[in-house]
């Protein structure tokens, strides 16, 4: 305060000096973002969808070059806010990739014979005049592009915050948009509604614990700086109970994020509630986001108090896992025994933030890429099982599919493979990197109760093959619907780079292990 | 004045936000009892802003201020739509998603 007062008497200002460059793919989104709330309120009713799509896809793309023209460089940038670091722009990188393959996803409007997978007017009430009304008109939510935009914008500014205060606006930016998007499907509307309700409340909740842990770690340390944090927390010896609880707490916000158990019940509600395209955004991009943020923390700024974290955390992954895996087992809904995959995996990532090594950063990143690309594949096979009341995601329903539809039941195979970790797929390098870095990191029981939990899993995918492949269908089953494009490309894209980095992993783990440095 | 008894109002606060998100049903009140977290929070960067001698916690109590007013616009939305699908606010009837 006193210098502060110092400062103003003497009347000098020091402008924070802000290399554009660095922060150029963040202020793309987030700035074609606002572009986007602006077409729908200017362009026409009739081209807006065109327009929306091809600003989104266009930013993507440009968002994704501008992250690769950063390539190699370590820096602090926009007055130390901003981490642009190898970790960071290779979760950038992903991260872009994947939403572009969920833009597709979201985009897809040859499935359903109403339109797309959106609610006509999500204010309609479900069931009533209106809502026919607007549908029988053709209306489309457009409102879903800038809202996506929006929470990649968000997404983006997570894994690369350097700053308590960052971090919690990149997760806000990330999360609000989506809490909305939950809410929209155009079938099944009270389920969505609900799902939405439930994300927003816990979602809200669960940001609450960030922002007070960052209140902690502020007054323990003097400052939200991520580097200023571990200094102090290098300087101070003995227990301090504010770090403590910092530290608690920031990791419970992070762990609901991430859906680790006890703080999972949401994520299978939402899962299953939201329209599939968003459940594919949230499963793949959200998890990375998260999962890049709290190795940023843990590593940066509490990697000196990990004596202190890590048996909490060895708790967090082993219930994960297995209560991941364990409850998946008698699920009988596809989308829901996904979301509880989804949580056995981030029981698995957990082994990397436990690893506090470098090959524990290469290995996450790799890991999420692979874990990304195979869950939108395969949310985007979910959409095209249908039957006259929206998707079959009943898995009953889903029997015999092989035989009538080998290709899509092929591609959904090798993503339950991937999942797996089966070798010749890209789950398998990712559990492989994951499990070294634990071993190295001195946590080999981990990765043992870790193996057991992969056995389990393999039950479960393998009784989805089983059905698919092996039982006969059902007279009046669902059928496949053959999609436009959009879902096809996605599908095919989440195909290849499934076999691709299964195949020929090592280019992409030498770029994983070369980008895990983290700048303070 | 020491900035002690602020924190542990904060503190207090923050509890009863957390107690409240536990056993309230009407989802208006959960919400409520969110911000209050929030709010909770502000107190203890305010607090300790005045602490540690430096200013980062009381502009940071202002960008928590907008995020807060950004998620009651969203979370009004959609406590309302729910509203108007069931006639009722409680976090306990919508339960068609379960096991």
């Amino acid at each position: 305060m006193i210098q502060l007062l110092g400062a103003a008497a003497n009347q000098t200002f020091e402008m924070p000096s802000i290399d554009y460059h660095q922060i150029a793919p963040i202020l793309v989104v987030l700035g074609m973002a606002v572009v986007s709330v602006l077409v729908e309120a200017f362009v026409p009713r009739e081209a807006r969808r065109n327009v929306q799509l091809v600003l989104t896809f266009a930013t993507l793309i440009v968002a994704f070059i501008l992250v690769v023209s950063l390539a190699g460089q370590r820096a602090l940038a926009a007055a130390g806010a901003v981490a642009v670091d190898g970790p960071s722009l290779f979760l950038q990188g992903s991260l872009l990739i994947l939403a572009i393959m969920a833009a597709l996803l979201v985009a897809e409007k040859g499935v359903d014979s109403a339109g797309d997978a959106f609610a006509a007017r999500a204010n309609a009430l479900p069931g009533s005049v209106d809502e026919r009304e607007f549908t029988k008109r053709g209306w489309l939510t457009t409102e879903i592009w800038p809202l996506f935009l929006f929470s990649v914008g968000g997404m983006l500014l997570f894994v690369t915050g350097s700053d308590l205060l960052i971090l919690f606006v990149g997760l806000e930016i990330m999360s609000l948009p989506l809490y909305l998007l939950a809410g929209m499907a155009r079938r099944r509307r009270l389920l969505s509604q609900e799902a939405a309700m439930k994300y927003f409340l816990l979602g809200a909740f669960s940001s609450g614990f960030f922002l007070y842990g960052a209140a902690m770690l502020y007054g323990f340390a003097g400052t939200v700086d991520l580097g200023g944090i571990a200094d102090a927390v290098n300087a101070n010896a003995g227990q301090n109970g504010l770090l403590i609880a910092g530290m608690a707490l920031i990791s419970v916000g992070l762990f609901f994020k991430v859906a680790a158990v006890p703080f999972h019940q949401w994520a299978p509600d939402v899962y299953q509630g939201s329209p599939t395209s968003i459940t594919s955004f949230m499963a793949a991009c959200v998890k990375l986001a998260a999962f890049g943020a709290m190795l940023r923390i843990m590593y940066v700024a509490l990697g000196g108090l990990r004596w202190d974290w890590r048996p909490m955390f060895w708790v967090i992954a082993i219930l994960t896992m297995f209560v991941g895996v364990i409850i998946a087992l008698t699920q009988t809904d596809v989308k829901r025994m996904l979301a509880y995959s989804s949580i056995a995996h981030a029981g698995f990532l957990l082994i990397a933030v436990i690893a506090t090594n470098e090959q524990g950063i290469g290995g996450a990143m790799f890991y999420l890429l692979a874990y990304g690309v195979a869950t939108i594949g395969a949310f985007g096979v979910v959409s095209l099982v249908r039957d006259s009341t929206g998707e079959a995601t009943h898995l009953s329903s889903w029997a015999g599919l092989g035989k009538r539809s080998p290709w899509v039941a092929g591609a959904f195979t090798i993503f339950l493979l991937s999942f797996a970790g089966i070798p010749l797929t890209a789950g398998f390098i990712g559990k492989f990197a994951v499990f070294e870095a634990g071993v190295a990191g001195g946590a080999g029981w981990l990765v043992v109760v870790a193996v057991i939990a992969s056995a389990i899993a393999v039950f479960f995918y393998g009784r989805v093959i089983v059905i698919m492949f092996f039982t006969e269908p059902q007279a009046d089953g669902p059928t496949v619907v053959i999609p436009s494009s959009f879902t096809a490309i996605a599908i095919a894209a989440g195909l290849a780079l499934t076999i691709v980095l299964g195949i020929i992993p090592q280019p992409f783990l030498d770029l994983a292990e070369k980008a895990s440095i983290f700048v303070r | 004045m020491s900035t002690t008894h602020y924190l542990v109002l904060s503190a207090i606060l923050f509890s009863l936000g957390v107690l409240g998100v536990l056993v309230r049903r009407n989802a208006l009140i959960v919400f409520m009892c969110v911000e209050m977290m929030l709010n909770a929070s502000n107190l203890a960067f305010v607090a300790f802003a005045q602490q540690n001698g430096n200013l980062y916690g009381q502009t940071i109590a202002f960008f928590v201020m907008v995020v807060a007013a950004a998620e009651v616009v969203v979370g009004l939305a959609i406590i309302v739509t729910i509203y108007r699908t069931r006639r009722s606010a409680s976090v306990d009837e919508p339960s068609l998603l379960k096991y």
